[in-house]
């Protein structure tokens, strides 16, 4: 796995509609919470990785180049990477190469969107090839419904057997977000609520959908012995996974989703989790929908194949229950995507160091990060510890 | 060479709404009022126009403002000839980078006022260094065509 | 705070693009005025891919042989997309579907229509998961993807 890396520190805007702020300055909230939380300064950066969503999201192209130096940028090295919605994984990973490589002893990490600026779903919809599946893509929710119900389809299970335990999903998620200063919706909502939300793309309903958010997130990596000279409780990384697959939507089965099961596998590997229902103490699982989260538990080997729902109905993923899923409230209450998969490692690495504040989960030792990027067509996991 | 297989028109348009965020929102209310508006950095002492939230060298807010004089030199300009879409202005048109007086750093604007066409007269007064003001546009919207172009200064 | 002391500056990005679709999609597309539905076929895993596809992309391999799959199939996934968004092409609502043509291996994405779609209710008795569908075709062949107009349910 190359040399040790550790997190040590984490900054975070506070994510919802901010028509208050330009987009640089949305940036550097984030950049400078991080800076305060590690105890450094620019000065100690060797290096910045970044990502974003494609440039439509915001009209303005190559979208780093507009808030670089809001990251610190001027007289250091920069480099972005790029997955869709793992971004927030992808520019992790690329942290953690770069210092685990020997290059830097300290890399700052930003992922950033700001989608209240332009057209969240009609940017999503051109991520869709132009020739064969642009016409009839509706955004996100239409292909993230359509995998719900090939996988419900698949594994018999009942409709309204999946409404229940999706609308349950959403509950614990807006509960959970009521926990989270940073995040967007802070609401509660009943199941009631749910199962009578507006219809989005059927089954799907309102409240089973992520908000669209601006938002920034920091993450601030470092060298195993700098880390124990700056931190006094870095967050380790233990392991970590990323798979992509085809790009064409229909070409592979997404009911198994092998890159999220794979990405999964390879970071249990690497950081010798065998029984990560029994072994993981907390999981911020990139969840823009409340189906598709049920999904991720069966790739990630939480439960059995098809048996998602009735886990998700005995608690097993509440924040009081065997392995709690997204204390944060998840993606499904704040999802300024480019930094969402940057959250939910930033929230894991918070877990296990004992700074996650009211959405604290006691006693958390090991954690699980998540994102998916793309027409269902990335996956990447990142697991970190309290020890190394 | 002849195309030998198809191509598909695709074109995508997408609709935006931009936050200004609070110094630029200001930066652009002075504008409308006939102010050019910087931010100096306690560290540096640049002063930035377009006034800055903070200091892209130093890292630090900047808070104070000052406002700068509507003219400036010439730091450097071309000639825009060719034509391309999305111009918010036909071709031949000047544009330069303006270090305005009191100010640190170059700001993007027209330059015009005169004959385009005489490539003679264009660089008589288009040097680099030589004294340029602004031209106040008679419809302010507080976004940056309140100023219509910089003319030379004779 | 109130909103309006929030600045927005309104705007729109038009991006004019001329996309080539080489050789193997221009094919796809000239079958399709044909009104033949064309796949091809992976010398290594013998899968069947639609829409056809130069290369194998799990085996890597040049696909160079043209395979015509059935117009009928079953509805592997359906989505009734109630949504309006900036650009959207179909009106709504629609069903996006991702529909297994008999002799291929992989889903096809297409709208399945020709029924009353304004109703839910009414429109989930009739689109099944697993349901057969059939392609109808355009009369007028414009060498795009509407060259199929949509699938309908199989009675």
């Amino acid at each position: 796995m190359g040399n040790a890396v550790a997190i040590i520190g984490t900054g975070q805007t506070k994510h919802g509609r901010r028509s208050d702020v330009c987009y640089p300055d949305l940036v550097r909230e984030a950049v400078t919470a991080a800076l305060e939380d590690a105890g450094i300064t620019l000065k100690d950066i060797d290096g910045i990785v970044l990502g974003t969503m494609p440039s439509m999201m915001e009209g303005v192209s190559s979208t780093h180049f507009y808030f670089a130096e809001a990251m610190g940028s001027v007289g250091k090295p920069v480099l972005k990477v790029e997955t869709c919605g793992s971004t927030g994984q992808s520019i992790g990973h690329c942290g953690f190469f770069w210092v685990a490589s020997g290059m830097a002893d300290i890399v700052l990490v930003v992922g950033s969107e700001k989608m209240s600026e332009g057209d969240g779903q009609a940017t999503m919809t051109t991520v869709f090839d132009p020739f064969f599946q642009r016409t009839f893509a509706a955004g996100a929710p239409g292909v993230f419904t359509m995998q719900s119900m090939e996988w419900m389809y698949r594994f018999k299970i009942p409709e309204e057997k999946g409404r229940e335990a999706a609308a349950r999903i959403s509950v614990s998620n807006h509960d959970n977000a009521m926990d989270n200063p940073h995040a967007h919706i802070r609401t509660r909502v009943t199941m009631e609520d749910v199962k009578n939300a507006r219809i989005i793309t059927y089954p799907v309903r309102l409240l089973d959908v992520c908000p669209a958010s601006d938002g920034a997130c920091a993450v601030i990596f470092a060298t195993g012995e700098k880390a124990r000279k700056i931190c006094r409780k870095p967050a380790w990384i233990k392991g970590l996974g990323f798979r992509g697959e085809e790009f064409f939507y229909g070409e592979s089965d997404k009911a198994i989703w092998m890159s999220a099961t794979e990405a999964a596998a390879e970071a249990y590997r690497q950081a010798g989790i065998r029984n990560p229902l029994k072994e993981l103490d907390v999981a911020e699982i990139y969840n823009p929908f409340t189906y598709q989260e049920m999904i991720f538990y069966e790739c990630f080997g939480f439960c059995p194949r098809g048996e998602a729902p009735d886990y998700v109905l005995k608690g097993t993923f509440l924040k009081d229950g065997e392995l709690p899923c997204c204390p944060s409230g998840g993606t499904l209450c704040s999802n300024p995507i480019g930094a969402t998969g940057l959250i939910r490692l930033a929230e894991a690495a918070l877990q296990v160091t004992g700074k996650a504040g009211a959405r604290q989960v006691e006693g958390a030792k090991l954690a699980l990060s998540h994102a998916m990027g793309g027409v269902d067509q990335f996956n990447g996991v990142t697991i970190v510890g309290s020890e190394l | 060479m002849a195309k030998e297989y198809r191509t598909m028109r695709n074109d995508v348009t997408l609709p935006y709404q931009w936050a200004l965020g609070k110094t630029w929102s200001r930066f652009f209310d002075g504008l409308k009022d006939g102010r050019i508006q910087g931010t100096k950095c306690a560290g540096c002492g640049r002063v930035y126009v377009p006034a800055r939230s903070f200091c892209p060298v130093c890292f630090t807010d900047t808070t104070q403002w000052v406002d700068v004089k509507p003219e400036g030199k010439i730091l450097t300009w071309t000639l825009v000839r060719e034509k391309y879409l999305g111009q918010v202005q036909e071709p031949p048109y000047v544009v330069a980078l303006i270090q305005l007086d009191g100010s640190d750093c170059g700001f993007s604007h027209f330059i015009g006022g005169f004959d385009l066409s005489d490539a003679g007269q264009l660089k008589r007064k288009l040097k680099t260094g030589a004294k340029v003001k602004a031209v106040w546009s008679p419809v302010r919207n507080a976004d940056i065509r309140d100023i219509t172009c910089f003319v030379p200064v004779e | 705070m109130a909103k309006e002391e929030h600045r927005i500056v309104k705007g729109q990005v038009m991006v004019p693009y001329e996309v080539a679709l080489g050789k193997t999609w221009s094919m796809f597309y000239d079958f399709l005025k044909e009104e033949k539905i064309m796949g091809k076929k992976c010398p290594q895993c013998s899968r069947v891919l639609v829409p056809p596809r130069s290369f194998c992309p799990r085996c890597f391999e040049d696909m160079d042989e043209w395979v015509e799959v059935s117009q009928e199939g079953i509805v592997e996934t359906w989505v009734y997309v109630n949504m309006p968004f900036f650009a959207q092409e179909l009106k709504i609502p629609f069903i996006s579907a991702q529909i297994r043509l008999d002799g291929s291996d992989t889903g096809f994405i297409h709208q399945v229509a020709g029924i009353d779609l304004t109703e839910f209710e009414k429109v989930r008795e009739i689109v099944k998961l697993g349901g057969r569908v059939k392609a109808v075709w355009s009369r007028e062949k414009k060498g795009n993807i509407l060259d199929i107009a949509y699938f309908e349910p199989v009675k």
